[in-house]
Order: C-alpha cells, then sequence, then structure tokens
C-alpha cells in the first residue's frame, strides 16, 4: 500500500468520526443529516481506497507502447455526472419558472418555495453541470496536450467524487433552508472550507500535470483553466470568509457588512460569470472547435491578446451590478468603463473561434456537433455585446431588478454554456468510452428543439424586463406615478408561461441527449482511437 | 516579430503563468475594493442605525433561509420614481450591520427597503399566509408554515457575540438580556419592559406575539424584521448636505 493510500483511508476515516462526533451535538436536525452525509462519504471513501488497493496491478505504466497511458477514469465519471446534473438543473429551472406564472404551484411546501428552489437551479446548472463539464474537458484536455498521463491516482477520484459531494451538501442545504443568501455562493462555512480543499487538489493536479508535459508550451486551453482555477479560488475566499456561530451550527455569518459586502459580492459574482461560465469554457472552445473542424485555432496572436485582456478586464466588471445604489459613484462608473472595454477581448476570442472555422464552413452542414459548438460561439458574441449594453448607468437604470438581466444571463447560460457543453459532451463521451456516437440526427433535433426554446427564453424575457422597467418610471400627465407595483407583476404573466415553455423545450432538448448517450454506451466497443474521425452525416 | 516570442516564458513555465494570472486578476478587485474600508464618505454619518433585537435578528436569519431576497431589493436607488415609490433612497450606513447584505437584484416583488410600518402587523400575517388573500395577482409564494413553527433562539446570544467580533456594537448587557428582550418584544401591554427594550434599541416596536410571549412563532420574528426596515433613520434630521464635499 501506498503513502497516499494509507493516507487517505486514515483522512477518510477520522473525517467521517469528527462528522459523527459534530452530527451528535448539531444544533438542527438538517446539520446533522449533512454530517451524517460527510461521515458516509469518509466511510465510503475509506472502503473505495482499500477496494482499489486490493485489485489493482502493482504498477500503473505512465505509457503503453510509446504512447501517454491517459488516465480517463475521473473523465468518465464526470462526463456522466453532467448530463445528470444537467437535466436535473434544467428540470428545477422549469419548475421555478412555473411558479412565477402559478404561484400556488408551491403548495406553501418550505422546500418547493421559489425561495429555496431557485439557488438549487443555479447551482445545479452552474456549478454542478457546468463544473462537471469543465472538470471532465479540462482533465482530459490538459492530459491530450500535454501528452501525459493525468498526475496522481487517487487526487484526481478525490477530486471529482469531493467536488459532488458539495454539490450534494449544497443542494439539500438549499432545500432544508441552509444558505448564506450571496448569490452563487450560498453554501454554508462548512461546504465552503470542503470546497477550498477540493479546489487546491484541483489547482495541484492541474499544475502537476503540465510539470509531467511533453510539449515544450502549454497550450492556450490550459491557459484558460489555470486562470479559472486560480481567480476562482482567489473569489471564493474573498467573497466567503465568515464566522459560524458555532462548530455545531450550520449558520455563520459573513465578515462584510453592507456596502462592502455588496462590493465583494458582485466582484465575486461577476467573475463567477466571467471566469467559471467564460473563461473556462473558452478553454473547451479553444480545444473542441478546432478538433472538431479539424483546422488549427485562427490566430495564436489573437489568442494572447484575448487571454490577458480578457482575465484582467474582467475583474474590474463588478460593480455594474450595483448602479446607482450606496455604492460609491466612483467604482460604479469604474465598473461600467471595464464592462464597456470587456466588449472588445470579448468578440476577439468569439473571432478566434469563429474564423478557426475558415475552409470548414462545409462541415456545419453535415455536423451538428461542430453547429452546436459555432452557434454555441455566436451566442457568447452575443450576450457579451448585450451586457456591456446594460452596464451603460442609463440603460441599467431601466433593466436593473428587471427580467432583462434574466434573460441576458440565459442568453450566456443556455446559448453559450449549454450548448459548448453539449458540443463538448458529444465529442468526449464517445472519445473517452471508444464508443461511435448513436445518432448524429438526434443531435440535430437537440440542436434545434434547444435553439427554439432559447429564442423563446431570451424574447420573453426582453419584452417582461422592458416592458416592466418601462411600466415602473410610467407617470402620468399630472405627474403621478402610472402603475401600482401590483400591475407591472400582473402584466408579466404571459411572459412568464412562455419562458417557462422555452425552458421545458431546453429540458426535452437535454433529454434527447440523454438517450443519445444511453444508446452510445450500451453499443459495443470500437477498435483503435475514435478521436481521429468525426462521422458525418449526409447534407440534407 | 520579436516581442511575440516573449510569451513564450508564459507558455513554457507554468509557475511563472501562473503568477502572471494572479497578479492580473488581482488588480481589479485591489483598485475597487481596497478604498471602500478607508475613504470616509463610502459611508455617510448619519443618526439613528442601530443593531437588530435579538427578535428582529431572528426573523431576518429566517427571511435569509427562506430566500426571500431573491425577489425583494432592500435598495431603494437614487431615481424619482424609486423615491416617489418606495421612499427616500437608501444609505451605506442603513446596512451596516448587515452581514450579509440583503440589497438583492431583482425585483419580482417590491423593494422593501422601507417596508416597516407602512402596513399592519396583521397584514402581513395575512399576506404571508397566502399573499393572494391580500394581493389578488400576487406570485409570492404561501409562507403560512411559519405561524406554524415555534421560534428556536435558543442561541440567539451565540449569534449576537459572533456578529459583535465582526464589528455590530452589542454590548454585554444586550447579549445578556436576549432572551428577555424577545419577550420584551413579543408583549407590547408590558410597557415597563418595552421601554427597557427601547432604550438599548431606539425606536424599538413590539408586537404582539401569536405563539405569545414565551414562545414567538417564525412569523412573529419576520414581522419584527419587516416591521423595522427602513425606520430607524428619521429623514426629517437627516442632512444629505453634511455629507457633500
Amino acid at each position: 500500500m501506498t503513502i497516499g493510500e494509507m493516507l487517505g483511508i486514515v483522512l477518510s476515516l477520522g473525517g467521517a468520526l469528527l462528522a459523527l462526533y459534530i452530527a451528535s451535538k448539531a444544533y438542527t436536525a438538517a446539520y446533522a443529516f449533512h454530517m451524517f452525509v460527510f461521515a458516509l462519504a469518509g466511510f465510503g471513501g475509506a472502503f473505495l481506497i482499500f477496494k482499489r488497493y486490493s485489485t489493482r496491478p502493482a504498477f500503473t505504466p505512465q505509457e503503453i507502447d510509446g504512447r501517454p497511458n491517459y488516465n480517463y477514469g475521473p473523465i468518465k465519471f464526470t462526463s456522466l455526472a453532467a448530463v445528470f446534473w444537467g437535466i436535473a438543473g434544467f428540470l428545477v429551472g422549469v419548475i421555478v419558472a412555473t411558479e412565477l406564472a402559478f404561484p400556488d404551484l408551491s403548495m406553501g411546501i418550505p422546500w418547493l418555495n421559489f425561495g429555496r428552489l431557485r439557488p438549487l437551479h443555479t447551482s445545479a446548472v452552474i456549478f454542478a453541470f457546468g463544473g462537471n463539464v469543465l472538470l471532465a474537458t479540462s482533465l482530459y484536455v490538459v492530459q491530450r496536450t500535454s501528452r501525459a498521463r493525468l498526475a496522481g491516482e487517487l487526487a484526481p477520484w478525490f477530486l471529482v467524487l469531493g467536488y459532488n459531494l458539495f454539490i450534494v451538501i449544497a443542494g439539500t442545504g438549499y432545500l432544508l433552508g441552509i444558505t448564506q443568501s450571496k448569490e452563487y455562493a450560498e453554501p454554508e462555512w462548512y461546504a465552503d472550507l470542503w470546497l477550498t480543499i477540493v479546489w487546491v487538489t484541483y489547482l495541484m493536479i492541474f499544475l502537476a500535470t503540465l510539470w509531467k508535459r511533453k510539449e515544450p508550451h502549454i497550450y492556450v486551453a490550459n491557459w484558460f483553466t489555470l486562470a479559472f482555477i486560480i481567480t476562482i479560488a482567489m473569489l471564493h475566499l474573498g467573497n466567503n470568509p465568515a464566522i459560524p456561530v458555532s462548530l455545531f451550527s450550520p449558520k455563520s455569518y459573513i465578515v462584510w457588512s453592507g456596502v462592502q459586502d455588496a462590493m465583494f459580492q458582485w466582484w465575486y459574482g461577476h467573475n463567477a460569470v466571467g471566469f467559471y461560465l467564460t473563461a473556462a469554457f473558452l478553454a473547451i472552445m479553444y480545444y473542441f472547435v478546432p478538433k472538431r473542424a479539424e483546422r488549427p485555432v485562427y490566430s495564436y496572436r489573437l489568442s494572447i491578446i484575448h487571454f490577458w485582456a480578457l482575465i484582467f478586464m474582467y475583474i474590474w466588471a463588478g460593480p455594474h451590478h450595483l448602479h446607482y445604489t450606496a455604492l460609491p459613484d466612483w467604482a460604479g462608473t469604474l465598473g461600467m468603463t471595464f464592462s464597456i472595454m470587456l466588449w472588445m477581448p470579448s468578440w476577439g476570442g468569439m473571432i478566434n473561434g469563429l474564423m478557426t472555422l475558415s475552409g470548414a464552413w462545409d462541415k456545419l452542414r453535415t455536423d451538428p456537433v461542430l453547429r452546436m459548438l459555432v452557434v454555441s460561439v455566436a451566442f457568447y458574441g452575443m450576450s457579451t455585446f448585450e451586457g456591456p449594453l446594460m452596464s451603460i448607468k442609463v440603460v441599467n437604470s431601466l433593466s436593473h431588478y428587471t427580467d432583462w438581466t434574466i434573460g441576458h444571463v440565459h442568453s450566456g447560460a443556455l446559448g453559450w454554456v449549454g450548448f459548448v457543453s453539449f458540443g463538448a459532451l458529444y465529442c468526449l463521451i464517445p472519445w473517452v468510452f471508444n464508443r461511435k456516437l448513436y445518432s448524429l440526427k438526434l443531435v440535430n433535433w437537440h440542436f434545434w428543439v434547444a435553439t427554439i426554446g432559447i429564442v423563446l427564453y431570451i424574447t420573453s424575457m426582453w419584452v417582461s424586463g422592458i416592458l416592466q422597467g418601462l411600466m415602473w418610471r410610467a407617470y402620468t400627465a399630472n405627474g403621478f406615478l402610472e402603475y401600482s407595483f401590483i400591475e407591472t407583476v400582473a402584466a408579466m404573466h404571459p411572459f412568464y408561461v412562455i419562458r417557462a415553455m422555452g425552458g421545458g423545450l431546453f429540458l426535452i432538448g437535454s433529454l434527447i441527449m440523454a438517450f443519445n448517450f444511453y444508446k452510445t454506451l450500451a453499443s459495443p466497443e470500437e477498435a483503435g482511437a475514435p478521436e481521429a474521425k468525426p462521422a458525418l452525416a449526409a447534407a440534407e | 516579430m520579436s516581442l511575440w516570442n516573449k510569451h513564450a516564458i508564459f507558455e513554457k513555465n507554468s509557475i511563472i503563468l501562473s503568477v502572471g494570472i494572479l497578479i492580473v486578476v488581482a488588480i481589479g478587485g485591489l483598485v475597487e475594493i481596497g478604498p471602500l474600508f478607508y475613504l470616509k464618505n463610502t459611508i455617510e454619518t448619519v443618526g439613528g442605525v442601530r443593531p437588530y433585537t435579538p427578535l428582529e435578528l431572528e426573523g431576518r436569519d429566517i427571511y435569509v433561509r427562506e430566500g426571500c431576497y431573491l425577489c425583494h431589493s432592500q435598495m431603494i436607488r437614487a431615481l424619482r420614481d424609486e423615491v416617489e415609490r418606495y421612499g427616500h433612497y437608501s444609505l451605506a450606513a442603513e446596512s451596516k450591520y448587515d452581514h450579509p447584505f440583503q440589497w438583492g437584484s431583482k425585483r419580482t416583488g417590491p423593494d422593501i427597503a422601507r417596508i416597516g410600518g407602512k402596513y399592519s402587523d396583521d397584514w402581513h400575517r395575512a399576506h404571508l399566509n397566502n399573499p393572494r388573500a391580500v394581493v389578488p395577482d400576487s406570485v409570492m409564494p404561501r409562507y403560512g408554515f411559519l405561524a406554524d413553527s415555534p421560534l428556536d433562539y435558543r442561541h440567539v446570544r451565540e449569534k449576537m457575540k459572533v456578529l459583535r467580533v465582526e464589528g455590530v456594537p452589542y454590548t454585554d448587557e444586550d447579549i445578556a438580556q436576549a432572551d428577555a428582550d424577545i419577550k420584551a418584544q413579543s408583549s407590547p401591554d408590558d410597557t415597563a419592559a418595552v421601554d427597557a427594550l427601547d432604550k438599548r434599541y431606539p425606536k424599538a416596536v413590539a408586537h404582539a406575539a401569536l405563539g405569545g410571549a414565551a414562545t414567538p412563532t417564525e412569523q412573529d420574528a419576520l414581522v419584527a424584521y419587516l416591521q423595522m426596515l427602513g425606520t430607524t433613520v428619521d429623514f426629517k434630521l437627516y442632512d444629505e448636505k453634511a455629507n457633500w464635499r
């Protein structure tokens, strides 16, 4: 048994016992439940390490026949977890959207109410679906572009299982009313601490794999992933420092307060978009689009400018969430200025992605997977144009607090993050499982059903957001406010119904994808390496 | 071109690349957040702002737990229609004891930064139990279960101690009196106790607890919190020019 395995077993068992001790003194039943989950994970972890030890070969070769012995196990796990969490997250999204149209749907049941389900939706799609896609793709890309096996044998499994444990703790916590109320950073202190451990492991695995690389240069996709890992660590630590009420209480209070806390929150919140949902997914673009199109990245120099300008400017954009509030004006102005400048690197990246198809545009007709990837980049361009527009103070005075923001987020989340993830999964799952994708026709169906869903979603939110913003500020000829607040709520109803239908179509698309993957995995393994030859359907 | 070749140093050394990234992404936050801690005009000087009473604090924790901030902002922007609809624009000082802040980002429901005192306790209770009973077009979920849940305030002293460490000026007496204060704020008829509460928490309003003074419900605590929102600063006395520079 290696030192790592022994240490892993000891730490797992020790952690499990600590969790049981905390559970025995927990202030609330919900917290005791969470500690039982941790304990179960600890015992399970120790068991899995021992089971693996008893069956594994004495030595794992780094190379077989001169080719790197890539470690696909954690990638298989996370790519399938992404499909599962995606469907779960989209489903909760459709439920909360329907609740806004038909509020008594929740029947007054605490854990079905909008306030508890909404963080479940956002965390499930961003951190569970998106996070697993990023783990799968980044661990794949760093191995392939370094021509080296993933660093560590236990560590990658700790990373992917530990990350998903965090998801389970966070998600069940929201339903049970455990939240610190910081948007997109709702998990309480103990979940945050656990994520910190997992995240440091991610950084170490990623760097150690780069150190093993056989290529002299670090590939551009890995720059983006590295920036994502480092920056998310910085944001997580900056936004979340909290003092728990007790070791035995799930409740904590953030050390920041009021205006400083608001600034920290949106510094975090906007860069969760900038680094989690943008930089990290750009890494997918920089690997999977060239790979699928079988063309080199359009411009190396543009990728350098794109990278440094994007990560430098994004960090400044946060205060545009706080225009005309009690945040000092100078901070808002800085945030607006950088948000507008951010348009340039964003579109630089979009151009670099789209132009990679030079000489291969015909493939859009025949390969729906490539079409999904390319349309995702187009959506990226659209939402990164809309974002700077909405950051302008006068526009923001109308759009802020309305559904326009929700529509904007979803054009990025469904169109960009969703489609680039689906495209990557359609490539990745056949590659790592060594199977041929069951049906390109079903990919085509997924693409169109989801696209129509997105169009319904974002157009209804544009109309409802701008309509409500205008109604709030409408005056009668006598100088009185024209509408009571509730009149503006009633006006939203038809758009909320349309939005829920759009979300439903997007969900149906993901179910088509899951069926496609099920049939793919049920088919026999292919001989040889399938990566090199994406199958093309005839043009229709 | 030579300049482009220089970039190779980042591409060939993961540590240099990592350090470069960290420096580049740290700058924006340092410039935008750092000064908020020492520039005096970040938080204006204004009288009246006080820490939450123990009952209001417990109510606030329920507000957080139920995710109310996802649909209700507590931040009136300095815009004509908002000031006319909701009241005086929110001051930074008014949320200086909020750990974490509850400004919100979406108004599916109206802003409630100054909801305190606008409606009766009975209205709030009816509205929480079934929003559509008092506002037919409302899309708010029902929160009737709060009226059936006894408030668990066994740990309120520990909460206040944590907040004191974080800078909320609770006194030793405030913390020692926490249980008695919850009882006092739940029994408006006991004027002596309410007066004692008011000395330490100016403008605190007592509310007849449905669950009884000794065992208030979660709804009682939430109503106490909602009824104090935006009521502490007296804007007749507030001189906004005093903070100009």
